[in-house]
């Protein structure tokens, strides 16, 4: 592969987002992580869902998959675990991944397939003019809403926990260099990765503004928080780390915490595949079948 | 005899189903031809379920309206199957149930009590009453303790009651065999099929404790059918699953569903054979099994999804998605009862409506349906091959009945086809570009890049898009790229061979149209029916171009579904009006028997447009 610069991993294809919009911030985080990281762009693809956040995937120079309103994870695991060499991120909106995606979300969780997933979250449904979304508040009530929002808000990063993610972080859309670090992070944790990006949405969201976030912010790790689990605790030290987890994840409002909030090393689903499927990566679904098929053995059950 | 029907009744989870392989395998053994019916309750144990064996000189793949033998292990089979034993035919039934009377049976459904109370006269009649009605009918009643036959063998072989009583299936078939006349040579052998070691040699023992008790003689005998090698003996699921690996399956997706399931699990249970190491996945729901496996597609591995209606209703959002990025997709469609969950372990061919324009907006997809075992494996094949040679949606639909039935084939019915015509770019080291994923063709055809294909990328939308994969709302580009989709329906059309599109069994001035697993009893109810022809639909969609052979004929559709959907299509397609539509919707088979009284009706021109056929138990 010729040595590539940032710029090669920009699309010509113009963002259409609004100005000011905090997917802007994402993308750029995005190409500069890929760049660090030296990805073949034929060797890493970019899945997203619907919404304003799923046409990132147009921007970059790498294979993308902008898919179905809510369906962006199980499209992503599908291809990465029939090529389990790619590597694949997998983007979408609030909406998107906690609200009508809310099913694929918990159940990415069970498998841990190695993959990361972006978490756009600027809690309205922009594309659709501004309704609330999954993570808006209770009773909170942004200029496109005619009424206060009448349901709750989901945690995502409790929410990623209870399911089994194995890395769970938070970044925000206008730190980019902070959260380039998180994208490269996530995509090098061996198995599926959680970034949830708070996100403003300068066109409908005139709570949660940059001007709002801007003196919550903190990071994580700069307070001497350390989100390993190492394998091997005793059950009152992981009581521990799960309190210290929860205390900071419902963290919201005065103070909030951005960076890594969980990192654990569990079996990934394609390592797991492997008790049934014993050359499992090394041949792998994409590959196609390489061995003429047994079929003369496999009818011997049948045999009379 | 030429040809017999065995039948099994009692409780699920009691061993019926051993039962019935173990006496299809027996008669198997003793060279002839069968094939077995499975009707089962939504319930792990308890409820009512039975099986038919019918056997046959000739390959056989349907089934009758009575049956020449019943075996009732409980009371309930007694009183369901009351009027399914020919005149003639045998009951062999417990003696012990005819204490009971029709309330005691807690699983039967209020409408048969009510039913057999009018009958009676009885508020609850006793089944010794029931067992008079089978009597008054002429069937013979030969009562048989099975369980006490079970513990008499049982002490005599130094084994407790209880682990004797685990061999009641197999006193149940030595018994049958017994009293045909069989010899036990085959039950032996189909003993060693289906059990090993310690509990092999129980029940061989066992069987052969039953051959030495003294028997009645009944009117009639089964006897050797000469021996014919080679032969093998599975279910269409188990033809389907066999046939999507011979096709190159690697990657399969499912949610739990009946009677779909059994395909998958199939497949996770054989990935050690060389050749099937496919990837199963079971998702969260059909949305995901159907949106992982267009992942995996993407990637170019062959991906699959098996499911049945209420699974396929989540599933029609991202077949419109694989139609719109133009992504090979395979979804087996087992069919049963619906709407909604309807009957899940029943069979219906209701879904061929949904199958053909199910989602919304305009894809191309195909859709073919199997008739039989032999041809379940070898649609297997085709759906997939014309997946990727198409790069859309095929939809290969099967249903309950074929699902569950299982039949006797010779093993080169199972053939591994030689099918490609896969359209791709083939990757160079200097890359694939330029290249564009939705670039025009004249058969609609662009050529596939896999993703993860070294040297480029490229995009996909399920936006509109232009050639390149970018989002385009331009009424041009919008024209171009849906005449591009579509043309593929056309070109497949073209391509597919006649054959594989429908087969013309017989011509005659009575013309049968027919589709799915209809096709065994149709042909075999043909034998029966000079002057009616048959035509087998085996390719949905794309239509098939037939209006000349329908020309001047009197057409009639027999189908599983209640409003005559192939009816329907026929006439959209070919605007030859069909005269008469055979139907049946209570979830039970179409039997030989009726296939026939409804096409002699037909034949003397006696039929009523709408023809409903209410059988079965």
């Amino acid at each position: 592969m010729l040595e590539l610069k940032l710029a090669d991993y920009k699309a010509e294809k113009q963002p259409d987002w609004c100005p000011g919009c905090g997917d802007y911030g994402i993308l750029s985080a995005l190409q500069m992580a890929l760049f660090e990281l030296r990805k073949d762009p034929s060797q890493t693809v970019v899945f997203s869902g619907i919404g304003c956040s799923a046409k990132t995937p147009h921007y970059l120079n790498v294979y993308g998959v902008h898919t179905l309103h809510g369906r962006v994870l199980p499209v992503a695991q599908g291809a990465k675990l029939a090529n389990p060499h790619l590597t694949v991120v997998a983007v979408g909106g609030d909406g998107d991944g906690l609200g009508i995606g809310a099913g694929h979300f918990v159940a990415a969780g069970r498998r841990n397939v190695d993959m990361l997933y972006i978490l756009y979250d600027n809690e309205v449904y922009g594309l659709t003019k501004g309704q609330a979304g999954p993570t808006l508040g209770l009773g909170e009530k942004t200029k496109s809403l005619p009424k206060p929002n009448p349901q709750g808000r989901i945690n995502p990063l409790l929410l990623a926990f209870a399911a089994g993610y194995t890395w769970i972080a938070r970044g925000y859309a206008y730190d980019v260099k902070g959260l380039k670090e998180l994208i490269k992070e996530g995509i090098q944790h061996p198995g599926l990765a959680f970034l949830h990006v708070l996100q403003p949405c300068p066109t409908y969201n005139d709570l949660h503004t940059k001007e709002w976030f801007a003196p919550r912010l903190y990071r994580l790790q700069e307070e001497g928080y350390d989100p390993l689990v190492p394998e091997g605790l005793t059950p009152e030290e992981l009581d521990r780390k799960m309190a210290q987890f929860q205390e900071k994840a419902v963290e919201w409002g005065e103070r909030i915490p951005t960076g890594v909030f969980w990192k654990a090393q569990l079996p990934t689903f394609e390592e797991r595949l492997k008790a049934y499927l014993p050359r499992y990566p090394e041949v792998y679904p994409a590959l196609g079948q390489r061995e003429p098929l047994d079929l003369e053995g496999l009818l011997q059950e049948f045999a009379l | 005899m030429d040809e017999f029907t065995w039948r099994v009744g009692g409780p699920q989870g009691g061993g019926i189903e051993t039962a019935a392989t173990l006496f299809a395998r027996a008669v198997a053994k003793g060279g002839w031809w069968v094939a077995t019916k499975r009707e089962y309750h939504s319930n792990i144990m308890g409820r009512h379920s039975y099986l038919d064996v019918r056997l046959s000189r000739k390959p056989v793949q349907a089934f009758r309206e009575k049956v020449d033998f019943l075996v009732a292990l409980d009371g309930e089979t007694l009183v369901r199957h009351l009027e399914e034993v020919r005149p003639g035919g045998v009951l062999l039934y417990d003696p012990r149930v005819l204490d009971l009377t029709v309330h005691k049976l807690p699983m039967l459904d209020h409408r048969v009590a009510e039913d057999l109370s009018r009958r009676l006269g009885r508020l609850d009649p006793s089944l010794k009453e029931v067992l008079q009605v089978y009597v008054e009918a002429g069937v013979q009643p030969l009562p048989y303790p099975f369980e006490e036959v079970a513990d008499r063998i049982g002490a005599g072989l130094g084994v407790p009651s209880l682990q004797a009583r685990r061999t009641l299936n197999t006193i149940a078939v030595a018994a049958s065999l017994r009293l045909l006349g069989f010899p036990l040579e085959p039950l032996a052998e189909a003993l060693a099929l289906q059990f090993r070691g310690k509990v092999l040699e129980l029940n061989r023992q066992v069987a052969e404790a039953v051959y030495r008790e003294e028997v009645p003689k009944l009117p009639f005998s089964l006897h050797l059918n000469g021996w014919g090698p080679g032969r093998v003996y599975l279910t269409g699921a188990q033809a389907a699953a066999l046939g999507k690996l011979a096709g190159g399956l690697r990657f399969q997706t499912y949610y739990p569903i009946s009677p779909a399931t059994d395909e998958s699990t199939y497949l996770e249970a054989h990935t050690a054979f060389q050749g099937a190491d496919v990837a199963v996945v079971q998702t969260e729901d059909e949305i995901a099994a159907v949106t992982m496996a267009v992942g995996a597609a993407l990637t170019g591995a062959k991906a699959a999804t098996a499911t049945s209606g209420p699974g396929f209703s989540l599933m029609a959002e991202g077949m419109g998605f694989a139609g719109m990025i133009e992504a090979p997709l395979v979804v087996t469609l087992y069919q049963r009862g619906g709407p909604s969950t309807g009957l899940p372990t029943r069979t219906e061919q209701g879904d061929l409506m949904f199958a053909l324009r199910g989602g919304h907006g305009e894809y191309p997809r195909l859709v073919l349906a199997s008739g039989d075992i032999q041809d379940a494996f070898l649609d297997a094949q085709k759906a997939l091959a014309w997946a990727w040679r198409y790069q859309t949606v095929v939809v290969h639909l099967l249903d309950k009945f074929l699902a569950s039935m299982a039949q006797s084939l010779p093993k080169e019915a199972l053939r591994v086809l030689s099918l490609d015509g896969e359209k791709r770019v083939s990757p160079r080291a200097e890359g694939f570009g330029p290249y564009h994923r939705y670039a025009p063709s004249e058969d609609g055809i662009s050529p596939f890049v896999p993703l993860g294909t070294p040297g480029g990328f490229y995009w996909m939308t399920s936006d509109e898009h232009d050639l390149e994969g970018h989002i385009t709302e331009d009424p041009v580009l919008r024209e171009m790229q849906m005449e591009k989709r579509m043309q593929k329906l056309l070109t497949a059309r073209k391509e597919i061979p006649l054959e594989d599109q429908y087969t013309l069994y017989r011509d005659g001035e009575v013309l049968v149209l027919g589709w799915g697993t209809v096709k065994g009893t149709l042909l075999e109810a043909l034998e029966s029916l000079p002057g009616v022809g048959y035509l087998h639909l085996r390719l949905l969609w794309p239509f098939p171009e037939i209006a000349h052979l329908l020309e001047g004929k009197r057409l009639v559709t027999v189908e599983h579904n209640y409003s005559g959907q192939l009816a329907d299509l026929v006439q959209q397609e070919t605007l030859k009006r069909v005269h008469h539509r055979v139907v049946k919707y209570n979830g039970r088979p179409i039997t030989l028997d009726e296939a026939v009284e409804a096409l002699l009706a037909v034949r003397s021109g006696q039929a009523p447009e709408r023809l409903v056929l209410r059988k079965g138990v």
